[in-house]
């Protein structure tokens, strides 16, 4: 077995010296009848060479790579630099652990530092931990953590979140008892928030929300009152939009993949947590801080661990232990490759594009925009024909595009979901256009 | 060691993004102004070769697998293969979008259809999630399925879990985030569970017992039937953390053992790489009369069809945004592929004899508090050293050394503990080297104490400053200071 150096002389030695006379012996503590009860997979080992092909073979049966994606809800088609990958392929980072030694970690440890920082200067926030699992977990975090600070056990949510976000926030909602209370949208698909009830913990808003629309964030932290305002980002649309913590955010969670990391069917995500600094005490995960080392030379190391779960145990603000590390040191040397001014860059691209594709839509005869509230890089467009029948010729094609029954989901009926990133061509959002037309 | 916030901030140096082929538009004219960000964030414009330079100067601060032994006890930090990274890297993984139609998804949702076979069937269970995407994950999902289960059979006043005071930190922190309630139990003087322990605490207030197999100690509870048949015959449910699973993989199965859910540590057992500290893939697998509970989607066969299936009510909802770490999942695939039946009862061999040798060799220098049969790791004490030396003393000299060290201060049962889990991609001789250097510094610590005291001195940095970490945390860089 090429990944087991021993070989059958060393470990005949290596039984010898132990007074072992079997490997079997090894294994006389557990009960002979599980042992009896055991059944092998019937899997015959394979060469690197056969298993190569075993895999080519299972990506090149996933068709929707090779289309132009229109896909978007939270995961989009972006560009991500050619050095990433180059970084991130460094084993020094990936077969790495938590950074528990940090004197050989600095790193990881320095990386995830700058990466905390980048966050905070994203978001317009004070404070960030070192990463969640994805979005979803964060924000079901956030809504915990809000609870743990103002205990009402009920939180207000947008109705216009996207649906990933709400299954994975009413599962660890409902474990932990807290009732989730629906906040409606409005004609211009923005979240009507002066329709949230008071007696909650938070408020979750996500902007842009699950029609693509920018919430109007201001003035709504002085409406909450001591209800913490929760918002919901799409990191890259913060190279051009006010970040929420102009708006007076308390805590604020995002999916960071638009940064650097590949859609990779939905997985690994890296999941964005920003707050207040007076919440430190209260942060789930992991974070890093800077410190200084025995001769005064700076260096970082994990800081307020005492929240943590391997100290505080059931007390602690979390059970996170693992993160999404290798997701945050991407996202990290993505944003430092394209700085901010290329961040503002590919974003304004995205602004261009997906309003170029809206405006010629809105030309079109039977098609509109669903809302009217102001949008970035997706938004919904309302048909007069079935959603379905423009989706199949839009499929036909070469484009995917999301199925009607998400938003359907949300109350907005014969509706299609359309996301353009920088990746599109003007070429491919004409024929997109060509096709919504009904010319051939 | 500059952070890249003390390079000099620069024009755009642009070049990656072409010049737009639609019309430029003016954000404060589409969107208003009160959207549009006042103030850029201070991120540095970097060339290129500058950003490769830095973060390569970082990486060399790392120590990795690819450097040496990594005997992090419980974390099992294996070699990881370099085609399993290449594979990810296919086209048709990296983009994948997971709302793409099933039926241009196949290859996909094929290949976690046919992981979760394999899974299955490692644990000898009924069904397998994806979903949870670390270990914690994985309880945290199994404490939720605990929940559903007894809300369904209307008994909710089973609130309590049991936990051996050997467990890790994130068992007792799952188990309070799904609103239970957590009850130690000692262990026993052989390490185990102690059965009489276990017993007084039965009734129908017990939820069930979170279990590590083996355990922290690398001691494998020989009355496992005994104590999953007493859970059971108490109502309860058992619950598995896998992050040992290579010790008895390929021979044994926790569905054979009493398991009502286990979970997969992928980023440990099936040796995908731990990334600095994630991210991982902690598949759950449940016996029978969980199935139903498990999360949404399924990823389920209909005919020749790989299809994702969303009907099954009384699901505790979903844990992930989509599917689970899928790139993970490619990972573990390929290493079950190339190791087939007889690799994985290789793995489970190897991994228990190099830690045994290990142990009967290190048991002559320093305590060995449980002195028996290990499986996949085993603790040794720092305590009872000349000079106050501590068994941190111990792990930074081992930096001296150029090996990473063990577990520290982990289980809470052993004073000073030393947890070593050698792994089974370590060879006899990478064993003897190690063994060496830690007989050496028990020598240092009876000559040169101060050669601890003072160590590191030939890392990166010296010890740090962990008191003013907390004391005066300093959590991002302090632009307006510098």
């Amino acid at each position: 077995m090429r990944y087991l150096p021993n070989a059958d002389a060393d470990r005949r030695q290596m039984l010898k010296s132990i007074g072992r006379e079997s490997i079997d012996e090894l294994f006389s503590d557990i009960p002979e009848e599980v042992l009896a009860k055991f059944e092998p997979l019937g899997l015959a080992p394979r060469s690197e060479l056969e298993v190569l092909g075993e895999l080519t073979r299972w990506a090149e049966a996933s068709d929707a790579a090779k289309r132009v994606s229109l896909l978007g809800g939270g995961i989009y088609d972006h560009y991500v630099p050619r050095i990433v990958g180059h970084i991130l392929g460094r084993s020094e980072f990936y077969t790495a652990y938590t950074p528990y030694q940090p004197e050989i970690s600095q790193g990881t440890l320095t990386a995830m530092f700058e990466f905390q920082t980048l966050v905070c200067e994203l978001t317009g926030m004070e404070i960030a931990n070192a990463s969640m699992y994805d979005g979803a977990t964060a924000l079901a975090e956030a809504v915990l953590m809000a609870d743990r600070i103002r205990k009402r056990r009920r939180v207000a949510v947008a109705a216009n979140l996207l649906p990933q976000f709400r299954r994975v926030l009413a599962t660890y909602a409902w474990a932990a008892g807290i009732e989730l209370v629906d906040v409606p949208f409005d004609a211009s698909g923005r979240c009507a928030w002066d329709r949230a009830p008071h007696d909650v913990s938070g408020l979750v808003v996500q902007s842009p929300n699950a029609f693509g629309v920018i919430e109007s964030l201001g003035g709504l932290k002085a409406a909450l009152g001591d209800t913490l305002l929760i918002v919901v980002t799409y990191p890259l649309a913060l190279g051009l939009l006010e970040p929420p913590g102009a708006f007076g955010a308390d805590i604020v969670v995002g999916e960071g993949q638009s940064l650097g990391l590949p859609m990779g069917f939905g997985g690994p995500l890296l999941g964005l947590f920003a707050t207040k600094g007076e919440y430190l005490r209260q942060l789930p995960g992991r974070v890093v801080g800077r410190t200084v080392d025995a001769d005064g030379k700076p260096g970082y190391t994990m800081a307020a661990q005492t929240r943590e779960q391997h100290i505080r145990r059931e007390r602690a603000t979390s059970n996170i232990c693992t993160n999404s590390a290798l997701c945050a040191l991407a996202a990290t040397v993505y944003l430092v490759s394209i700085g901010a001014d290329g961040l503002r860059q590919v974003a304004e691209l995205n602004l261009a594009k997906a309003h170029y594709l809206a405006d010629g839509i809105g030309r079109l005869k039977g098609v509109r925009l669903a809302f009217d509230g102001p949008f970035f890089n997706e938004f919904v467009v309302r048909l007069t024909e079935p959603a379905s029948a423009a989706r199949r010729r839009l499929a036909d094609a070469g484009f995917l595009v999301e199925d009607p029954n998400e938003l359907e989901s949300l109350g907005v009926k014969n509706s299609l979901r359309i996301a353009v990133t920088e990746q599109r061509s003007r070429k491919e959002l004409d024929r997109v256009l060509s096709v919504l037309g009904g010319k051939r | 060691m500059k952070v890249l916030f003390d390079h000099a901030l620069r024009e755009g140096a642009g070049g990656l993004f072409p010049s737009s082929d639609v019309p430029a538009r003016t954000p404060s004219d589409v969107l208003g102004s009160d959207l549009v960000r006042a103030r850029a964030p201070r991120i540095p414009n970097l060339c290129e070769g500058d950003v490769a330079r830095h973060y390569t100067a970082l990486s060399k601060l790392n120590y990795g697998v690819d450097d040496g032994i990594y005997p992090l006890g419980s974390c099992t930090m294996k070699y990881n293969p370099k085609l399993n990274e290449d594979v990810t890297r296919l086209p048709g993984f990296v983009g994948a979008h997971p709302r793409a139609d099933e039926a241009l998804s196949q290859g996909t949702l094929g290949l976690l259809y046919e992981l979760s076979g394999l899974l299955r069937g490692i644990s000898g269970m009924a069904a397998v999630t994806l979903q949870p995407v670390a270990g914690a994950h994985g309880e945290l999902t199994g404490m939720f399925l605990f929940k559903r289960y007894f809300e369904e059979r209307g008994e909710p006043g089973r609130t309590r879990v049991l936990l051996p005071d050997s467990a890790h930190g994130t068992n007792p922190a799952s188990a309070a985030m799904a609103g239970f309630s957590v009850t130690e139990i000692r262990s026993n003087d052989r390490g185990t569970v102690d059965l009489d322990a276990l017993r007084a605490e039965l009734d129908s207030t017990v939820a069930g017992i979170m279990l590590t197999v083996p355990n922290t100690l690398g001691i494998f509870e020989e009355n496992i039937l005994e104590v999953t048949r007493a859970v059971h015959d108490a109502g309860g449910l058992c619950y598995f953390d896998g992050a040992n699973l290579n010790s008895f993989i390929g021979r044994a199965r926790p569905g054979d053992m009493g398991a009502d859910v286990f979970h997969f540590n992928l980023h440990k057992t099936l040796s995908t790489p731990h990334g600095g500290g994630g991210p991982g893939a902690g598949a759950v697998a449940v016996s029978q009369p969980l199935v139903d509970y498990l999360p949404v989607p399924w990823i389920e066969k209909m005919g020749e069809t790989i299809r994702l299936d969303w009907d099954h009510p009384k699901s505790i909802g979903s844990v992930h945004s989509f599917y689970g770490n899928f790139l993970v999942a490619v990972r573990a695939y390929a290493y079950l592929l190339q190791l087939g039946d007889a690799g994985l009862r290789a793995v489970s061999e190897n991994a228990v004899l190099n830690a045994n040798y290990l142990q009967e060799r290190l048991k002559k220098t320093y305590p060995l508090p449980y002195d028996r049969l290990c499986k996949h790791e085993f603790v040794l004490s720092g305590e009872g050293l000349p000079n106050h030396i501590s068994t941190l003393d111990i792990a930074k000299r081992l930096i001296d050394y150029g090996v990473h060290p063990p577990t520290i201060y982990f289980p809470l049962i052993v004073h000073e503990a030393l947890m070593i889990e050698p792994t089974e991609t370590e060879g006899r001789e990478s064993l003897d080297r190690f063994a060496e250097i830690l007989e050496a510094i028990a020598v240092e610590a009876r000559e040169r104490p101060e050669l601890l005291h003072d160590a590191p001195t030939r890392a990166p940095v010296r010890r740090l400053d962990q008191t003013q970490a907390a004391r005066n945390p300093i959590l991002t860089y302090p632009f307006d200071k510098s």
